[in-house]
């Protein structure tokens, strides 16, 4: 009930949190997601029609597609779990953000440069060469200066807390803020040339890099991408279907094997390369295992609906939230499947890992982050309620559409492309020329780019959506079955 | 267990700490076997640090982003082998800062390009891809003919030994010398080769006039997966 509410926002400014932070952070994720899925669109329009990098260095594909999975993982997802973990350490501690809002006014904009520094070193050609860690030294440094300083405000806080327990979507915050800032420093360390100069080499080398870097790589999915997105759903799912988490000894026995088991799962993205073999059969075993403690997340998110299922009819936001999970439950396992060597010989260097890290990106971590954003912004700005729940649901179904049209485009191409570059004629020669599979890809690269744009016009509906729902405006609509903001789960 | 969950998760340092072990384990027990395991590098003769004109070229095509469609890792499968030549072996980059074997091959792969195709191929097929390829989706690079900025390949080349490249005295002493005389068909070409064997030498843009990024470029390009000649090589040595 509205009176709940604004009971419930009275609690927050008496307990003095810091909501502003959290309105920035938002504010934020939410212009760096259209600047990330633009680029994507425009990146995978490059693949369809090469014309479009306008032979200019600065648009060109090489360049551009680091702008694109840098604004997606860390302008994107990064100010999302900036949003939500300053937003959800504070309610359950019952404690103002340690440090107070200078403090956390720094991260702010400390992360905000960081981007813009990364983004335009890679227009520039400014890179370390090494996928999801392009940023040179001296942004490096700057990204490790305000890391810290967030270490120890989301830590702080912890240790200043009001309740007795720390609440688990804290744990998988924790684990997320401590792993990023471990695989950052050794992956990056590198030697400047000079330090007036941007370029600097990477203090490993060959395979040794390569393992570094895809152990890196592989736990900026797990602990990035996938622990701190499980401590958004650990608070949001419960929140939003105002009913407690499934089972607590479960969110114990996953939580610890979950980073145990995801930061050995490197090696399967070095199958039947020049690393040694030990390494890769123990990269395959442990991402098959991870298949459990993945699955006893999910399980864990879904069943929190138990009884209330039917609210998936009339609540667009819960319907996010779910989707989302059942994407993560559906990449978690295809990834396994994939990590298995025999798979791998085919799937890998084709557009199948592409479509794989999608429904991820796109079914789990951008869709619980749109069902955060959602349930924050009427919370936040102290509306009654968001100022559209039909559009909601119209931005659900637009970007779903849109996600499978991605995953099943990116299948075919990459099965079909695997397929293709291992096929043998009645006289036992090759096939086909590469190029012949490249041409082959066309309609595929077509297909793909008209998911990613459908998922676009969704997330442009969802800004729209929530800049009405800032300016207190209620859409005159029938209601979408019993309002969400109408039932007594304030 | 010793401590009870409820224990840890009352205390936000401990839980910190445990994380810190739980995560550290694999990493570990991973990595650092590469570093100490003698047969992780393969015992192959040729293998040698980049001349600075071929690293400058490497270094452009780091910038350039062509490892996120190009992969330079050959997997040892009878089509791949057909396809690109003798699977790759970890001696091939133990000098690559960073690794630039890639994750798709949007492309083809790159590991042995080198010598497959003539100069003047490349060229024309990098200002414009499609002139020679119609299908090709690769962007066009016509801006790589300007000219070579790397008047300090000797700091580079002094920053990679300090990580491990054995570039030697000499090597180092001569960096501007041998960036200059590589692409330059009049250059000292004996003194480059004694200190780079099998470096690939001449005019490689079509104009010997100056020095140009596709020089330095193709000049990389055309070394890749030469250094190493399988034909010597004693297959017990290949094993890791």
């Amino acid at each position: 009930m509205a009176t709940a509410e604004a009971t419930a926002e009275d609690f927050g400014a008496m307990a003095g949190y810091n909501e502003s932070i959290v309105r920035k952070f938002t504010i934020a994720a939410t212009f760096w997601g259209v600047v990330g899925f633009a680029a994507g669109v425009l990146i995978a329009l490059q693949l369809a029609f090469p014309v479009l990098n306008f032979d200019l260095e600065w648009l060109s594909f090489g360049r551009l597609r680091p702008v694109h999975t840098s604004a997606v993982i860390f302008a994107f997802g990064g100010n999302v779990l900036f949003a939500t973990s300053f937003y959800v350490v504070q309610r359950t501690c019952r404690a103002p953000l340690f440090g107070g809002p200078a403090l956390a006014g720094f991260v702010f904009w400390a992360y905000q440069l960081f981007i813009v520094m990364a983004a335009l070193g890679y227009v520039l050609g400014i890179t370390q060469g090494k996928e999801y860690a392009e940023p040179e030294w001296f942004v490096d440094l700057w990204l490790t200066v305000l890391w810290v300083v967030y270490l120890v405000i989301f830590l702080g806080t912890l240790l200043t807390r009001r309740e007795p327990h720390i609440y688990v979507a804290n744990w998988f915050f924790l684990a997320f803020i401590v792993t990023v800032a471990v695989l950052h420093l050794v992956n990056n360390a590198t030697v400047p040339v000079s330090f007036t100069g941007a370029k600097s080499y990477t203090l490993w080398s060959g395979v040794q890099d390569a393992l570094t870097q895809w152990w890196y790589a592989h736990n900026a999915v797990g602990f990035f991408l996938t622990a701190g997105f499980l401590g958004i759903m650990y608070y949001f799912v419960p929140k939003q279907v105002n009913r407690p988490i499934y089972s607590y000894r479960l969110s114990v026995v996953h939580f610890w094997s979950l980073i145990f088991l995801y930061i050995w799962a490197g090696p399967h993205h070095l199958h039947y390369t020049a690393l040694p073999d030990w390494a890769q059969t123990l990269g395959m075993a442990f991402s098959v295992m991870l298949w459990m403690p993945s699955w006893g997340g999910m399980i864990n998110g879904l069943m929190t609906l138990s009884g209330a299922w039917d609210r998936l009819r009339t609540d667009p936001i819960l319907k996010l939230l779910v989707v989302s999970v059942a994407f993560y439950g559906m990449s978690t396992f295809e990834g396994p499947v994939m990590s298995i060597k025999a798979v791998n010989s085919l799937s890998h260097y084709t557009d199948w890992t592409i479509g794989h890290v999608h429904s991820g990106a796109l079914g789990w971590v951008a869709f619980v982050s749109f069902g955060a954003i959602y349930y924050l912004v009427p919370r936040l700005w102290q509306r009654e309620r968001l100022y559209s729940i039909r559009l909601v649901n119209t931005h659900f179904w637009i970007a779903t559409i849109g996600i499978v049209f991605y995953i099943t485009s990116m299948w075919v191409s990459g099965i079909m492309q695997g397929l293709m570059w291992r096929t043998y004629d009645a006289l036992g020669f090759l096939e086909y020329s590469f190029v012949e599979t490249v041409e082959a890809m066309h309609p595929y690269y077509l297909i793909r780019a008209f998911g990613g744009i459908l998922f676009l016009i969704g997330s442009l509906i969802m800004v729209y959506n929530l800049w009405q729902t800032v300016r207190g405006r209620i859409r005159d609509e029938k209601p979408f079955g019993v309002p969400v903001r109408d039932r007594e789960d304030g | 267990m010793f401590i009870k969950h409820s224990t840890i998760e009352t205390k936000p340092l401990l839980l910190l700490v445990l994380i810190i072990i739980t995560i550290s384990i694999g990493g570990l027990v991973e990595i650092v076997p590469l570093y100490t395991v003698e047969t992780t590098i393969e015992r192959v003769e040729g293998v040698r640090p980049y001349t600075p004109l071929e690293q400058a070229g490497r270094n452009i095509y780091v910038r350039e982003g062509c490892y996120l469609c190009h992969s330079q890792m050959i997997r040892p499968f009878r089509d791949e082998v057909e396809r690109y030549g003798h699977y790759s072996l970890a001696a091939e980059s133990m000098y690559d800062h960073p690794f630039q074997w890639g994750s798709k091959r949007t492309g083809p792969d790159l590991a042995r390009v080198g010598g497959k195709y003539s100069n003047d191929w490349h060229v024309a097929h990098m200002i414009n891809p499609r002139a020679l390829v119609p299908e090709s989706i690769m962007p066009g690079y016509p801006f790589l003919m300007r000219e070579l900025a790397a008047d300090d390949m000797r700091a580079h080349l002094e920053t990679l030994r300090m990580i491990g490249v054995p570039y030697s005295d000499d090597m180092v002493e001569n960096a501007a010398a041998d960036l200059a005389a590589q692409a330059d068909p009049d250059g000292d070409h004996d003194s480059l080769l004694a200190r780079y064997p099998k470096a690939v030498v001449g005019d490689f843009d079509g104009d010997p006039s100056r020095l140009s990024e596709m020089d330095a470029l193709l000049a990389y390009l055309q070394m890749l997966g030469t250094l190493v000649d399988f034909a010597d090589a004693n297959p017990a040595n290949l094993t890791q």
